[in-house]
């Protein structure tokens, strides 16, 4: 049985501090949502308010139809996976996943069955009798969520789970991690900064700044239709660029600093006005032509290779400094001081309004707008 | 709205801690306060404070005090510090007896160096009789100030040498390095390096050494003779033999929590100013002791360790030998043992019943209110935490005569009971264990007991099976250090004892008084025992070795 998350207007303060403002999200049955943010954004305030860690100052918290404010953590029904894991040091591996069991006072048998199946889930049945201290870190990280998924909670709360992990761990940790909630259909709610593990993991993603969600969607709507421009340039790696845009024949037509035009459809009808606007475009939304008629033109500064791609140092005759990724070509890199022109992919770039809060085109998938954020 | 919940099994356990501080340490001290203000004639009066610092015959006590703990504390750093140095710096031949011997002697009660040192030194000890008998050389008298500044510096440089320790372990051994390389050797690095470094930490180490020394009374009791002390006539004027006179006794102990409130504060002061955080990523290796340089530390550091030590040997010694009433006789039995126990024999069962039960107390309240003030940090926490600490400040023989002035009268009346016993000693050694359990406490993260709630575990249950079990280890550790000091207390015991609450140190200390000496060598040496017993167990049970107070 699997249940969904509802938030309605949470409330976090701690004295004077307003951690988070006025959060609304809805989180689906069997869900891998993430939480994704710079380091202060709140996303483990939130965490730790839904785990019942932390009070809530206003608003509601949802588990189904059932309002869970006041709910003691204990009976939540929540098994939670700790940034440091918190393995308790002075049990063995198989009494630390049992410890939920004993508590909620099954029969022997039970326990003993249960805490079998999932040690051997998590393929830990060989430590069973160890002590935490002589485990690795991955193998630390499968007893805390052997023991968080062995009560068989509603919810499955994680906190930067992968932090301590070596990259390669990490990588193979995650694809366990999400093999192990699709097989058990468990609602999830995952902490992290890192952009690319959210992801690879998540169904979907709610970014967030400074107690605000800035934008929920699918990793792809967010990737390519980021709601703003901090979720821009928070999400991978981008360029910004100044640019007046003008209505000249039904069509919007960007020009940039250095006179360099281009023309975009699918622009969302209220923002059909000359305006002006900054530009997201990413590295690999760059294209290195021949053409020196319309295009930008710059000279490498310097380049870097990476096997798969190469990446260029560019700047730009209006001073813009660009950085761009093609793909590695057999021929010589192309040296520095080289001048080069480009050009770029138009359906792909992101236009945003001159503050930065809302991107002009169509296309955006934001499931915060339903709450009236973003 | 969030709406707090009314009931909360910890606010019944900070609410009774905070009431049973308040009976029994607030309230004795007020008494004490009180007392002090009461003039003959039963009104409010300053007569006593103007009695003491008008009479020459008291308020030289004071100097005397402050000349015997400066001169201590001085000579406790001239020795504790280099011996700290040498022991860390260098591959020392014997190092784990001589920590060990060191260690001992910290841990011995005061009072009975001072016996063993009359025993060696005095009018009649055997080496001042054999210098006289061989030489016809006098030897300097031992009695006064000199005999209490050589007791009580042989007592207290193991703290300095153990805190001092603590820190050169945090000391990086690339400091060093860099220093020699900046070309900062031997002494030079010695003054302009490791002392600085160090210096926080002396600070407290010294801080510690003066309170020992100014509260300690059963030394000067016993060698000073002459030379009367603060702590002494505290206790004279408690229970002096011309009857007592506690608003006296009061405005005297007043006096001296004031004192050492002082001090207590200009410690403070002086070492958040040289306060800095370190940690050895690579400790200093110690390096071999070559040559003269070698030489003179073995010999320096010998010499000590075995001056410190040989009071405890010849008491050892002492006590097989042959007695004859108040005098020794040649040849060697147990008859000293048997006596002692057949007259004071109930001192041993005593002595564990009212150190056990202090011990349980101590330990389980000092891992309660390191729980609350850590955990529940809220105003009436935090009121407990501060009121816990104030017994560091105050003298032993003060807590002592406070619980009597509140609890010889009705309401209460506990004087002459071993619950009144148990209490004193709780309150003393409360400080030390709350400390130390606050900070082991801060090494466990709290997600760890919160990863025990989410599982279903109550707050009582987390406690019990994840909190105290995680804090086991230096939870042993610390109440075997409590044991060693609850039954090697005097200060306070002396003033509360009756005829059947009489402890080991007590019954030591009463044949000391009526010349038994080979009864209280006896009853001494068991002691050691059991003292020595607990550390080789601590160090057993310690991983890290360390020992603080």
């Amino acid at each position: 049985m699997s249940i969904n998350i509802r938030i309605r207007n949470a409330v976090k303060r701690y004295g004077q501090n307003t951690i988070i403002p006025n959060l609304s999200l809805d989180i689906k049955e069997s869900e891998f949502f993430t939480l994704l943010g710079p380091s202060g954004c709140g996303k483990t305030t939130l965490l730790r308010m839904i785990a019942g860690f932390n009070s809530i100052e206003g608003g509601d918290l949802f588990f189904n139809n059932k309002c869970i404010n006041l709910i003691d953590p204990a009976k939540r029904n929540i098994g939670m996976v700790f940034q440091n894991y918190a393995i308790f040091p002075h049990l063995s591996v198989k009494n630390n996943v049992a410890f939920g069991l004993k508590n909620r006072k099954y029969p022997k048998e039970k326990i003993e069955s249960e805490t079998s199946k999932f040690l051997e889930l998590m393929k830990i049945d060989q430590f069973k009798d160890r002590m935490p201290d002589k485990l690795s870190g991955g193998q630390q990280q499968r007893v805390a969520l052997a023991r968080a998924l062995v009560v068989q909670p509603d919810v499955l709360l994680m906190d930067e789970p992968l932090s301590n992990l070596d990259a390669k761990l990490r990588v193979e940790m995650r694809q366990t991690i999400k093999e192990i909630q699709r097989r058990l259909e468990i609602t999830t709610v995952y902490v992290t900064h890192d952009q690319e593990e959210a992801m690879a993991i998540s169904d979907r993603i709610a970014v967030m700044k400074d107690g605000v969600i800035q934008h929920i969607g699918k990793p792809k709507d967010i990737y390519q239709r980021p709601a703003n421009l901090f979720v821009a340039s928070f999400i991978g790696r981008t360029n910004l660029l100044d640019a007046v845009a003008a209505v000249e024949g039904g069509r919007m037509v960007l020009t940039f600093k250095d006179g360099f035009r281009l023309p975009l459809n699918r622009i969302k009808a209220e923002h059909m006005k000359g305006q002006n606007v900054i530009v997201s475009i990413r590295p690999e939304e760059f294209v290195i032509t021949d053409d020196p008629d319309n295009s930008m033109k710059g000279v490498i500064d310097s380049s870097v290779f990476l096997g798969l791609n190469t990446h260029y140092f560019i700047h730009l005759d209006s001073g813009a400094q660009l950085e761009i990724v093609s793909e590695s070509k057999i021929d010589e890199i192309i040296p520095e001081k080289s001048r080069v022109f480009l050009n770029v992919k138009a359906e792909k770039i992101n236009v945003f309004t001159e503050d930065g809060s809302r991107n002009i085109l169509e296309g955006v998938n934001n499931d915060a707008e339903a709450f009236g954020e973003a | 709205m969030a709406r707090k919940k009314l009931f909360d099994v910890w606010a019944v356990v900070y609410l009774a801690i905070f009431v049973a501080y308040a009976l029994f340490l607030i309230y004795p001290m007020f008494t004490v306060l009180r007392n002090s203000v009461v003039g003959e004639n039963g009104s409010f009066s300053m007569e006593w404070f103007a009695k003491f610092f008008s009479t020459k015959y008291y308020s030289q006590t004071l100097i005397h005090s402050f000349n015997v703990t400066i001169a201590t504390t001085i000579l406790s750093l001239i020795i504790g510090v280099p011996l700290a140095y040498f022991y860390n710096l260098y591959e020392l031949k014997g190092k784990m007896l001589i920590q060990v011997l060191i260690i001992l002697c910290s841990m011995s009660a005061p009072f009975i160096g001072a016996y063993a040192w009359i025993q060696l030194l005095g009018r009649m000890g055997i080496v001042t009789v054999f210098f006289k008998n061989a030489f016809g050389i006098t030897i300097p008298n031992i009695y006064g100030f000199n005999g209490i500044v050589l007791v009580l510096t042989l007592q207290l440089y193991p703290l300095v040498f153990l805190y001092v320790s603590g820190a050169l372990k945090n000391i990086d051994n690339s400091l060093l390095e860099a220093s020699d390389n900046l070309g900062c050797t031997g002494m030079a690095r010695f003054f302009k390096v490791i002392i600085p470094l160090c210096m926080p930490t002396i600070l407290a180490a010294a801080l510690l050494v003066f309170m020992r020394a100014f509260a300690d009374f059963g030394t000067p009791l016993l060698i000073g003779e002459g030379y009367r002390v603060f702590p002494v006539e505290i206790y004279a004027q408690f229970l002096g033999e011309t009857g007592s006179n506690y608003s006296f006794a009061a405005a005297i102990s007043v006096i001296a929590i004031i004192i050492t409130a002082v001090i207590f504060l200009i410690q403070k002061v002086l070492s958040n100013r040289f306060s800095f955080t370190m940690n050895a990523l690579h400790p200093i290796e110690r390096k071999e002791a070559k040559g003269v340089k070698g030489f003179l530390m073995h010999l320096f550091t010998y010499a000590i360790v075995g001056l410190a030590f040989l009071p405890q040997l010849y008491i050892v010694y002492q006590s097989f030998q042959n007695t004859s009433g108040k005098l020794f006789k040649p040849g060697y039995s147990l008859s000293s043992y048997k006596t002692a126990i057949q007259r004071l024999g109930e001192s041993i069962p005593n002595t564990f019943v009212i150190g056990g039960i202090a011990l349980v107390a101590v330990v389980f309240l000092g891992i309660l209110i390191a729980y609350l003030v850590v955990r529940r940090s809220n105003i009436i926490t935090q009121t407990i935490d501060t009121m816990s600490m104030l017994p560091y400040i105050i003298p032993g023989s003060v807590v002592g005569i406070a619980l009597v002035m509140a609890f010889n009268s009705k309401p209460i009346v506990l004087t002459g009971t071993i619950t009144i016993m148990v209490i004193a000693l709780c309150i003393r050694r409360l400080p030390y264990t709350i400390r130390s359990s606050v900070a082991i406490l801060q090494q466990i993260p709290l997600t760890t007991e919160e990863a025990a709630i989410s599982l279903g575990a109550s707050k009582m249950k987390v406690f019990f099976t994840i909190t105290v079990p995680m804090m086991s280890n230096g939870i042993i550790s610390g109440a075997i250090l409590s044991w060693v000091t609850i039954i090697t207390e005097l200060s306070t015991s002396i003033i509360l004892y009756n005829s059947r609450t009489v402890t080991l140190t007590v019954a030591v200390y009463t044949f000391v008084t009526r010349g038994n000496y080979g009864y209280a060598a006896a009853l001494a040496t068991v002691l050691t025992a059991l003292t020595t017993v607990s550390l080789l167990i601590f160090m057993k049970v310690s991983k890290s070795k360390e020992i603080t107070f």
